[in-house]
């Protein structure tokens, strides 16, 4: 699709569900929301500016950081209003295609996962933990022996060491209180996932994150998914845990995009 | 939670990073490249330093438009002052907090 300026137009695609619910946010850069209906399902989508036939402008764009950021949340904003009205499986974020036809042929191809993954996330949340090591936390059980004798150098060097065998005690009881969280989470949802901890460079806190788990959890059971998280939280020495949601289920869907590589691990 | 407010409002409430986490079927990892599946047109791969570095100027965005109703906290990140808004349905706790 050609638009007037000669600029060449994709079709974004944000989310698929079963019903054409009208929604009333706009979709990347401020675009109109559109349905394409296709294999009984109904995809969401925008249409934006792509580029020539390897998507220059685009791929531009993605590469501008603040582009980005405001096309994920433009994108979210599309996802989340869908989800509003039944089972959604969202989109990865920059799952374009040139026009409909080609995201009709997708939407055939991937017919039967999809039907499959409206049925498994209807009803359901994901939820988002992230577990911090604690700072704070006690160097872990038995103390370091206190050095006695042998001259301030040697003091030193067994005072170093047994800072260094704490700081790996705690990490260690901080990675495997976190297994256990993350143990007792999934025993609460019907289906669990692990993103790659967050870099303390990315996500500005100043503890290391052991622990980013996504959880689709039953609705009704919500409130006992809380509480155990919360329950899991009083009786941590070495973690400190973040609740993130309710969010879409991004974790829990297939990809329609042409990456074979990228869904493989994503489901743990 | 705010259950009742709408979802264009509750969209500016998520922070960048973990919805990049979640939207970026490759995950967010500061070491490498991202790789960004584009159906049916090649993949793209964009520099996570690039985003991280400029991560405030992407937040400053979302966060003027909040409504001064909605919680957001502030705190430094990512070295050289930037800052990072975090969710108002983001609940934390810690083991010795009484809830």
């Amino acid at each position: 699709m050609t638009g007037a300026t000669g600029e060449v137009w994709g079709v974004w695609l944000h989310a698929v569900a079963r019903e054409a619910t009208p929604i009333s946010v706009a979709g990347i850069g401020g675009a109109a929301v559109e349905v394409v209906r296709a294999a009984g399902l109904c995809a969401f989508v925008s249409r934006a500016v792509a580029g020539d036939d390897d998507a220059a402008v685009l791929r531009e764009r993605l590469e501008d950081p603040s582009w980005l950021g405001r096309a994920a949340f433009e994108h979210h904003r599309v996802v989340e209003a869908v989800a509003a009205a039944g089972p959604v499986v969202p989109a990865s974020l920059a799952t374009v295609y040139h026009d409909e036809s080609g995201l009709a042929a997708a939407l055939e191809r991937h017919r039967g996962e999809l039907a499959a993954a409206l049925d498994r996330v209807a009803g359901r949340t994901e939820w988002g933990v992230k577990a911090y090591e604690r700072a704070d936390a006690p160097a872990g059980s038995g103390a370091a022996p206190a050095a006695t004798g042998g001259g301030p150098g040697l003091a030193y060097l067994n005072r170093r060491r047994a800072e260094l065998s704490a700081r790996d005690r705690r990490h260690q009881e901080a990675a495997d209180a976190a297994a256990a969280v993350h143990d007792r989470l999934s025993h609460r949802a019907v289906a669990a996932a692990l993103h790659p901890p967050q870099d303390r460079r990315v996500s500005g806190e100043p503890d290391p994150m052991v622990l980013n788990g996504a959880y689709l959890v039953d609705d009704e059971r919500t409130e006992d998914f809380e509480r155990e998280v919360r329950a899991l939280a009083r009786g941590q020495a070495a973690l400190r845990l973040r609740l993130t949601g309710p969010w879409p289920p991004y974790s829990f869907v297939p990809a329609l995009a042409a990456a074979p590589h990228a869904q493989g691990d994503r489901q743990a | 939670m705010t259950s009742d407010a709408s979802p264009a409002l509750r969209s500016r409430e998520v922070s960048l990073v973990d919805l990049l986490d979640r939207v970026l079927s490759a995950g967010v990892v500061i070491a490498g490249d991202i790789t960004i599946a584009i159906a049916d047109v090649d993949l793209v791969r964009i520099s996570l330093r690039a985003l991280v570095a400029s991560a405030s100027t992407v937040l400053g965005v979302a966060d003027e438009e909040r409504p001064p109703a909605i919680a957001a906290t502030r705190r430094p990140a990512i070295g050289g002052g930037a800052e990072q808004a975090t969710i108002a349905a983001d609940r934390q706790w810690a083991g010795d907090e009484r809830r």
